[in-house]
């Protein structure tokens, strides 16, 4: 039985495409004929529109750019501004924005040849680890439907599972790509702080967003990250770092390396998870890394000093939707009170206000109204120097703590999320339980450093497990080599959810 | 009664004159179609990211240097936050415990000494658009051509004590700015903006009242009288045995009055923090000392100068340093014609008097030295009178021609030719004997109306100073002589 195009990896079809083996469109038609029958159960994105996708790959064939990544589709979050395409974040509040530019990391794609599909799922605004804060309606976990595919990148991590994606862009502040990549068993990275250009990625939180790939494996995660990442003259935050060849990092050995095995608190770790990081140690002893314990002494205090930073920047970077320019805006407005002749600036205000209150308050969601109020607390008068300067001064030693530990080891190995993928509504109505699922992923966006997550198991319930690597700034390199040599050992990485099998083979 | 003391602080935002806005490459041409100057960045779009306009840096340094500031090693930004429709993000990207310059200062002429006013911080920051409001309409246009245009707020500690003090540091300071090249500080514009602290306290005590803040003032004229008005009504709430609220308020121009705009418990929590979207600014010494050594002349040295080199009156110097073009029209012209006084005077009396006349802002003249030189010479070397040069010198500002050439082919020669002037002191003796009568009786004015008189009659060609000798001579001859 032929494997049918979009079961493919990005590095496969690129090979097929570049030697004229595969037609793209022959491969999209595929993509999307699966995304049709997937989509509306899995809703892995928010909305596609054939069409225009289809009028894209027209576009790309007759005038190129022939990049690494011609002819080939890459979906990418809802929260990546794609000129002239909706660009809503997963919120009710910008439904309609349509951003007149692209995301840089968009713009790159591009420039390499693909086709840009739009629109994957999400967490309104980032906000969640389950994807359930959508306004948009939950996606499904494509190894089981009952359970959530963790978040907020999960549309980009189950479309990637389920085929129904070749590759995706997600973004992670707290975890947001990581956790779904383990929750749906794909591999996903967050690079370095700086890596890779924040400029149209629709902020959460600000000196923590950083876009990064979701894909089928390492090498199309190498691939992928070698096509976005640099430094980009829209975003001061962007490094002035040269990008290594990540393809080339791939095949060097890892044969005496360091891997650093840290104490973790362990309240919460699923046995089948803390099993399947013994046993992925124990693939890497064998590969001749050695392991090295390692101290995170802070790490403990990560969740409380995530959620004041993040939310914090959250607050901010939220309140300019406000009705007042674009997006959504509540409608039964108190009309204005009649006037006659005369500059009267209040009257306008006595409108205004009553705007502002009823489109905020009816356009976010109740996980967006708890950030913004969080963080509206945390910056406030008489409570920046408990909270917020606190959080920083955390932040700080969070950041010396993994200098220290990187300073010993090559990479350091952790769990991605201590459990499998839980079910839908399952912490919805629990926060905290909510908050605590990004427990080991949220301190490597406090410290900058790049982490990744690579298929490491299967639970009981036939659920993903995923082991993450974590590297001191700017050595993405150091991961991919060693995920690939440990996906080189194993076979985690091929195992593909049943929906994803159906009318297909791999 | 008691007696008390005004304290007074100001905070000016100045405009600097840089071509693209503080964080965008939009252009900052003032009076352009509403929203034309606009871009994704500068409206707030989602994802867009704000990178800082080197220039905008570099005219804040110089201003800093230039005030005596401490420029500071790292400076950063800060998110300022507050809902307004103007505001595109929701907040105001700022600066706040680390602006890029603290502990300066300015010292200004109060009557009799010099008052040095310290400054407490220049930072910078972006502005806000503006709303129009449309009485006719139920709603309100926004336009957001000025948001993100660059500005350096200097705020001064409350070292000012009376109206006039906050009038002489505002002239002082916008000299300064101009003799910097960094803003036109044209208030008209929005280019240079002013609020004033003012609280009172009883003479000798170190506490400081209620402190009111006065918005909404636009002219120099306007902060003195605000603040003089704000400062009766603080008086008057004391003398009553009533506290003074601490408030903001506007000036009410009209009725020159200040009106409450809002109480101490409206006041915004404007919840500061860091803006991670813009990196820290380590700022280098030698940037600093570079700015430092680019210094032009500024006022005060230049005042000095003017007295020194020249001979010139405090007042002469100081006019002439707080206008650029003034001053440098003095000095190209005492170049080539080295008689520093009357070149000052006509400065200061016939150029000023034509520049008031029009309402023109001296900071506007064009006018060659050369021109003014020319009009000297021929002056001098009696070619013209002093009636006619006025009358040049207006015909040359306004047409913006050389008097010399302006000359050329035209009668305007002065009469110098002494029969021709005997004669028409003949004329206008014999029509105003009256006048002879009086003047023989004693009255020296009768003198210079006569001529007065041959002036008129020579359409101001003939040289006074000979007429009036040959009338003094011809008078004192008998009469007899005369008929």
């Amino acid at each position: 039985m032929p494997v049918a195009p979009a079961a493919l990896t990005l590095h496969e079809l690129r090979e097929q495409i570049a030697a004229g083996a595969l037609d793209p469109r022959a491969l999209l038609r595929d993509l999307l004929e699966r995304i049709s029958r997937l989509n509306p159960s899995l809703r892995a994105y928010i909305a596609v529109d054939p069409e225009r996708v289809l009028a894209q790959l027209e576009a790309r064939l007759q005038h190129g750019p022939r990049g690494p990544l011609f002819g080939i589709p890459i979906t990418v979050k809802d929260n990546l501004c794609v000129s002239g395409e909706e660009t809503a974040c997963g919120s009710q509040i910008l439904s309609g924005f349509r951003p007149p530019y692209h995301a840089t990391v968009v713009e790159r794609l591009l420039q390499a040849g693909a086709v840009v599909i739009p629109r994957a799922n999400m967490d309104e605004f980032a906000f969640g680890s389950s994807t359930e804060t959508s306004a948009f309606g939950p996606t499904r976990n494509p190894w089981d439907p009952a359970r959530v595919p963790g978040g907020s990148s999960g549309g980009s991590a189950a479309a990637v599972a389920a085929d129904v994606a070749i590759a995706a862009l997600g973004t992670d502040t707290g975890g947001s790509i990581r956790q779904p990549a383990s929750f749906c068993g794909v591999v996903g990275l967050k690079p370095t702080y700086g890596r890779v250009s924040r400029y149209g990625l629709i902020a959460f939180a600000s000196s923590l967003d950083q876009a990064g790939p979701l894909t089928k494996d390492v090498t199309d995660c190498a691939l992928l990250l070698s096509v976005i990442a640099g430094q980009d003259a829209r975003d001061s935050t962007s490094a002035p770092m040269p990008v290594p060849d990540y393809l080339a990092a791939l095949s060097e050995p890892v044969k005496g390396l360091r891997v650093g095995v840290p104490a973790l608190p362990s309240d919460g770790l699923d046995p089948q998870v803390a099993a399947a990081l013994e046993e992925a140690q124990r693939v890497l002893e064998r590969l001749g890394m050695r392991p090295v314990p390692v101290e995170l002494p802070h790490i403990r205090h990560a969740v409380e000093t995530y959620y004041i930073i993040a939310t914090a920047e959250a607050s901010s970077n939220l309140a300019r939707y406000d009705g007042v320019r674009y997006g959504w805006r509540a409608t039964a407005l108190p009309a204005g009170p009649a006037r006659g002749g005369g500059i009267d600036a209040s009257s306008a205000q006595r409108g205004l206000l009553p705007m502002y209150l009823q489109t905020r308050a009816q356009g976010f969601g109740a996980e967006a109204v708890r950030r913004i109020l969080l963080g509206t607390y945390v910056l406030s008068r008489g409570y920046y120097d408990a909270y917020y300067l606190q959080g920083m001064k955390v932040r700080t030693l969070m950041k010396r703590d993994f200098d220290a530990a990187l300073a010993q080891c090559d990479a350091l190995l952790l769990p991605t999320a201590p459990t499998p993928a839980f079910r839908l509504g399952e912490k919805l109505a629990d926060p905290l339980q909510m908050y605590l699922s990004d427990i080991y992923t949220i301190s490597a966006n406090l410290a900058g450093v790049p982490a990744m997550s690579v298929p490491c198991g299967l639970s009981r319930e036939g659920l993903p497990i995923g082991l993450q690597l974590i590297g001191a700034p700017f050595q993405e390199a150091m991961l991919l080599r060693v995920a690939r040599a440990y996906e080189q050992a194993t076979d985690w990485h091929r195992r593909r959810p049943a929906l994803a099998a159906a009318g297909t083979a791999r | 009664m008691t007696a008390y003391e005004p304290v007074i602080g100001l905070e000016v935002h100045v405009q600097l004159a840089t071509a693209s806005k503080l964080f965008c490459g939009c252009p900052t041409t003032f009076g352009a179609a509403p929203n034309s100057q606009t871009c994704p960045v500068c409206l707030g779009l989602p994802g867009t990211l704000p990178v800082l306009n080197q220039r905008a840096f570099e005219l804040g340094i110089r201003t800093a240097v230039a005030l005596e500031c401490r420029v500071a090693e790292v400076m950063k930004f800060d998110r300022k936050q507050y809902f307004y429709p103007d505001l595109p993000k929701g907040y105001q990207i700022s600066q706040y415990d680390r602006p890029l310059a603290h502990d300066g200062h300015l010292d200004v002429a109060g009557g009799e000494a010099v008052k040095r006013i310290r400054i407490r911080r220049a930072h910078l920051e972006e502005d806000a658009g503006k709303l129009l409001h449309d009485p006719n309409e139920p709603f309100s246009y926004v336009d957001f051509n000025r948001a993100g245009i660059p500005l350096l707020e200097i705020v001064t500690e409350p070292d000012l004590r009376l109206p006039e003090d906050a009038y002489a540091y505002l002239v002082e300071l916008k000299a300064i700015l101009r003799a910097l090249g960094v803003s036109n500080c044209n208030m008209e514009e929005g280019s240079l903006r002013c609020d004033a602290n003012v609280s009172l306290r009883p003479s000798g005590a170190a506490e400081l009242g209620a402190k009111v803040e006065i918005k909404n003032l636009n002219s120099f004229k306007a902060v003195k009288d605000a603040l003089a008005f704000e400062m009766d009504r603080q008086r008057r709430v004391l003398e009553r045995g009533e506290a003074v609220a601490q408030e903001t308020r506007l000036w009410n121009a009209r009725a020159q009055t200040t009106e409450p705009m809002r109480s101490k418990e409206e006041a915004s929590d404007y919840r500061y923090f860091p803006e991670p979207d813009l990196v820290p600014f380590h700022i280098e010494a030698a940037a600093v000392e570079r700015a430092r050594r680019e210094l032009p002349e500024l006022p005060a040295r230049h005042r000095q100068r003017l007295v020194e080199a020249y001979g010139l009156s405090a007042y002469d110097a100081g006019v002439l340093a707080q206008f650029r073009p003034l001053g440098a029209l003095f000095e190209q012209t005492v170049a080539h014609y080295p008689k520093p006084k009357p070149v000052v005077n006509w400065i200061m009396g016939d150029l000023l008097g034509y520049l008031n006349g029009r309402s023109q802002d001296p900071e506007t003249l064009v006018f060659q030295p050369a021109w003014l030189v020319h009009l000297l010479e021929a002056i001098e070397r009696g070619e013209i009178s002093g009636k006619t040069a006025k009358a040049l010198f207006v015909e040359a500002l306004e047409r913006q021609r050389d008097p010399q050439e302006l000359m050329q082919g035209r009668d305007v020669r002065q009469i110098v030719d002494a029969g021709e002037l005997e004669r028409l002191v003949d004329v206008v003796v014999s029509e105003h004997q009256k006048s002879v009568a009086d003047y023989q009786k004693g009255k020296a004015n009768a003198l210079m109306f006569l001529v007065g008189k041959c002036m008129e009659r020579s359409q101001g060609k003939a040289n006074p100073q000979q007429l009036k000798s040959i009338l003094q001579r011809k008078l004192a001859e008998p009469r007899e002589a005369v008929s």
